[in-house]
């Protein structure tokens, strides 16, 4: 006998009540076996994978990617085999699959990666736009076009839309058989237009192509917005002349050792952060602007900004105060490794107090950073280059760097934003200062 | 003179003026339709309709007669049966009426005014028309041609007593005992077998070396064995040249070149049908012609803003359907709808014993025009279907393009197929392949499982053959 099982979106864990649909590995007809994966859903910072718990043909999907799923509500039907198959009704209260947490928006930094050092950022592959949703066009496959004079092929009642809509249906693909028309390239093609032809030279293009806007995209879309619409920004830009720190890097990246792996800019720029920020504990704090007050925190969680193939995300090296050069390296470099392995904790990617955010090779000359709302203030770090510079006498070379940094203008006057910048370039261009204790 | 002005004037209602009225009406057109005699048309008054009661009279007689004559393999036995002719041209004029009644009625229903009389162009905005109460203007931002087609009369052999068209035949005060049929297009065919079926001794005289030159003669070959059985004689290549000065033979140049004269009480010319154009003031229009008909573009417009034709003065193929597809067209067109001639095959039907429908390309078609063709061809003779009805003769076949299975054409020959029409027109629209037919289920036990079939033996794996 069949019977039906509901496959329910299970707790994902973190308390939360409801998650977002960003994947489906399954789609309606196909036969999954247990543990196959269903779909993934992403929660505050994880991508969730749940699985099935049974083998069985999948004859009902709940949502469409980019929906909101209530943790308990039907995902998937599936129609099971076998006399112990339970009716629709008692498989309800138990499906719940185990979730398989993994922590996709993952590879964090590389050891080199955000790093202002001739060096390629964390991930230079393209990230993946997110899938089109599911009504993906069908004409975009590979559907043969008609030769010239070869009347469409499509039912009358795709004739009489297509007449309606004014498109000559001689212009569009069909992916049925035989290159029939079908309603789903017609819609499609109303959507997006003609495919630009292959015919070499210039075309004008006119197709739009629609992307969901979803899972950790989406979350980043709220993020920035809400911190651009909140907190009215003001950005510093000051050279560094980093010619000593770089002479320094070179010497102590001479050996490296598994306890003293070879050393980016940003453990150095990390260095002086912390030291700044003893003396302007007020940058380090997070502005609950609803309540009217800034949280001022003694310890100091520098969030790390990084690109990975799915987007930006911020792994957290927590009490940068109380590690040392190489520890902070460490650090970074176990943010990495757990990013690659997709291992990253909801703790290793919340927490921060200030950010600092690096493009490496492609930093640029200045930047604009926006701040990680709540916090108020964030420190980017452009690209280093040899500059001719004037010693008073003639112009020698020297390795310059800029760094563009953002502060919360509400809490953060120019004139401290700008001592801050201030101090932060005096101790890079001074090395010795970053190791001198208070 | 009463002075009518309105948005659409059809003239002709016959199936495509009806239809094109009452669409308009349907769409809030403010319509008029004008018809010099009964609504309706050829089709509805002396054409498809009359001329299929007649035949189901024939086939029924012919069932009788067999029977009576112990020619049943099942071992019915009836006594030889009797036929009060003016009794069944009743029963015809009966439906007939019927089907005038509900034109009008629905005319009615979609608001068309009906105006009853001859129209004549006056220019390309206005008709005079001769009713029986005066003249009437009728001033339309649109016309609508659609006044039909008439039996071609040939010269030498004038419409009259004894030589007749289709029309008289349909209505014959008795049974001719001898009948002579010149030209063997599906209305002679049809009207022949029905008459023979009827008692008469029938001959068929076709100038051409073949019966319904239409169709390719795989098809006709059945309905050529079928003629045969009902011993009626066939003179191919054969020309009418007069009826003799008695008036009971009609004389024959026979292929050979030699004289005949074929005896005959009624001889029924059916050599074709010309457009109705004559009496309508065309002269008054620039209208382009193509021949004798009136030429068309896809929207079927004419060469006159404002003017559109449809039907049977547009040319061939004369059929009812075609017409009333025109019609719907040509309405929703005057309703500011953007509409075009995209149709993909108009089925024919030929009514002959068996009956022979085709619905897009024959084999010979398709190669003319360049395709690459797979056919599957399924004999109703393994059909359990047409063994149960007694009628084994006949096949359903299909044309594909041999690439992509897109089907191009179907054709079929046996009893009863014409209601496979339907079938094989949806097909062809839908762009159907031979794996849709294939794929879908036919029910059992029906003769439209050979149409499946048909598609399964094009694909290489019929399942009953």
């Amino acid at each position: 006998m069949m019977a039906e099982r509901v496959i329910k979106l299970p707790d994902v864990g973190e308390g939360i009540a409801e998650a977002e649909l960003v994947e489906w590995h399954v789609k309606v007809g196909d036969i999954v076996r247990e543990d196959d994966l269903l779909a993934a859903v992403m929660t505050d910072k994880a991508t969730v994978e749940i699985p099935s718990p049974v083998e069985g043909e999948v004859v009902w999907v709940g949502a469409d990617i980019g929906d909101t799923v209530a943790i308990g509500s039907a995902l998937v039907r599936l129609k099971v085999a076998g006399e112990g198959a339970a009716e629709a009704g008692e498989a309800e209260a138990n499906e719940a699959p185990e979730p398989v947490v993994a922590t996709k928006p993952a590879a964090g930094p590389k050891n080199e990666a955000p790093a202002s050092a001739p060096a390629k950022p964390a991930e230079t592959r393209p990230a993946p736009s997110p899938k089109p949703r599911a009504v993906s066009s069908p004409a975009l496959s590979a559907a043969p076009r008609r030769q010239a004079g070869e009347k469409p092929l499509a039912s009358p009642a795709v004739r009489l839309k297509a007449r309606e809509a004014g498109i000559d249906l001689r212009q569009v693909a069909g992916s049925g058989p035989g290159g029939r028309i079908t309603h789903e390239d017609l819609d499609s093609f109303v959507l997006r237009g003609p495919e630009a032809e292959r015919a070499p030279g210039l075309a004008r293009r006119t197709a739009v192509t629609d992307v969901k806007i979803v899972g950790l995209r989406r979350k980043i879309a709220e993020k920035m917005a809400l911190s651009k619409a909140r907190i009215p920004h003001i950005t510093i830009v000051e050279e560094v002349d980093v010619t000593a720190l770089e002479d320094l890097r070179a010497v102590l990246n001479k050996k490296p050792t598994p306890e003293r792996p070879k050393l980016t800019l940003l453990p150095f720029v990390m260095r002086a952060l912390v030291k700044a920020l003893a003396e302007q504990p007020n940058l380090n704090a997070l502005f609950d602007d609803e309540a009217g007050i800034v949280h001022q925190h003694a310890g100091i969680h520098i969030g790390i900004a990084t690109q990975t193939p799915s987007g930006l995300i911020v792994p957290v090296v927590k009490h940068a105060e109380a590690r040392d050069l190489w520890d902070c390296a460490r650090e970074l470099g176990r943010l990495a490794d757990r990013g690659r392995e997709g291992s990253a904790t909801r703790d290793d990617l919340t927490g921060s107090t200030i950010t600092i955010t690096s493009l490496g090779a492609l930093g640029g000359i200045a930047t604009t950073p926006v701040i990680n709302h709540p916090e108020v203030a964030i420190v980017g770090v452009n690209k280093m280059m040899v500059r001719p510079m004037w010693n008073g006498s003639s112009f020698v070379p020297r390795k310059m760097m800029n760094l563009s940094s953002s502060f919360d203008h509400r809490v953060i006057d120019g004139w401290d934003a700008a001592v801050f910048v201030q101090r932060l370039k005096e101790l890079l261009e001074n090395p010795a200062t970053l190791f001198v204790d208070a | 003179m009463i002075e009518i002005t309105c948005k659409l004037l059809v003239i002709g209602a016959g199936p495509g003026g009806y239809v094109c009225a009452i669409r308009a009406g349907q769409l809030g057109i403010d319509t008029v339709i004008v018809e010099s005699a009964k609504l309706g048309g050829s089709c509805l008054n002396v054409g498809c309709i009359p001329s299929k009661a007649l035949i189901h009279v024939a086939d029924e007689y012919e069932k009788l007669a067999a029977a009576a004559q112990g020619k049943t393999p099942f071992g019915l036995t009836a006594s030889a049966p009797a036929l009060d002719l003016k009794q069944a041209i009743g029963w015809k004029d009966g439906i007939v009426q019927r089907l005038n009644n509900g034109v009008a009625a629905l005319l009615r229903k979609s608001k068309v005014k009906i105006v009853h009389g001859r129209a004549r162009f006056r220019d390309g905005k206005t008709v005079a028309v001769e009713t029986e109460t005066g003249p009437k203007l009728i001033r339309a931002e649109t016309i609508v041609i659609a006044t039909g087609s008439a039996p071609v009369e040939l010269p030498f052999l004038p419409f009259g007593d004894t030589v007749i068209s289709s029309t008289q035949a349909l209505s014959l005060p008795e049974i001719p005992a001898r009948l002579a049929v010149v030209g063997a297009g599906y209305i002679g065919l049809e009207l022949g077998i029905a008459f023979a079926k009827l008692g008469s001794q029938v001959t068929i005289v076709e100038a051409l070396p073949k019966i319904l030159p239409l169709y390719d003669a795989e098809l006709t070959a059945p309905v050529e064995r079928s003629l045969s059985r009902l011993g009626v004689e066939l003179l191919l290549g054969a020309k009418a040249r007069g009826a003799a000065p008695d008036g009971k033979s009609l004389l024959v140049e026979a292929a050979e070149g030699k004289e005949r004269r074929i005896a005959a009480d009624t001889i029924l010319v059916t050599v074709g049908r010309k457009p109705v154009l004559s009496d309508l003031g065309l002269e008054e229009l620039v209208l382009d012609m193509d021949g004798s008909f009136i030429r068309i573009g896809e929207r079927c417009e004419t060469s006159m803003r404002g003017i559109h034709a449809i039907g049977d003065v547009t040319g061939e193929p004369m059929l009812a359907h075609r017409a009333m597809a025109q019609g719907e067209l040509v309405a929703e067109i005057v309703a500011g709808l953007p509409r075009a001639w995209d149709k993909r095959c108009i089925p024919a039907i030929c009514f002959t014993d068996p009956e022979i429908v085709s619905a897009g390309l024959s084999p010979d078609e398709a190669l003319r025009a360049g395709f690459e063709i797979k056919i599957g061809q399924f004999p109703l003779a393994a059909s359990g279907r047409a063994m149960t009805l007694h009628s084994e003769q006949g096949f359903v076949r299909i044309v594909a393009q041999a690439n992509t299975h897109v089907i191009l054409g179907i054709q079929a020959v046996g009893q009863s197929v014409s209601e496979l029409s339907a079938a094989f027109g949806l097909a062809i629209e839908m762009g159907a392949t031979l794996e849709d037919i294939a794929g879908t289920i036919h029910a059992h036990p029906t003769l439209g499982e050979a149409v499946q079939e048909a598609a399964l033996k094009a694909l290489g794996h019929a399942i009953h053959i």
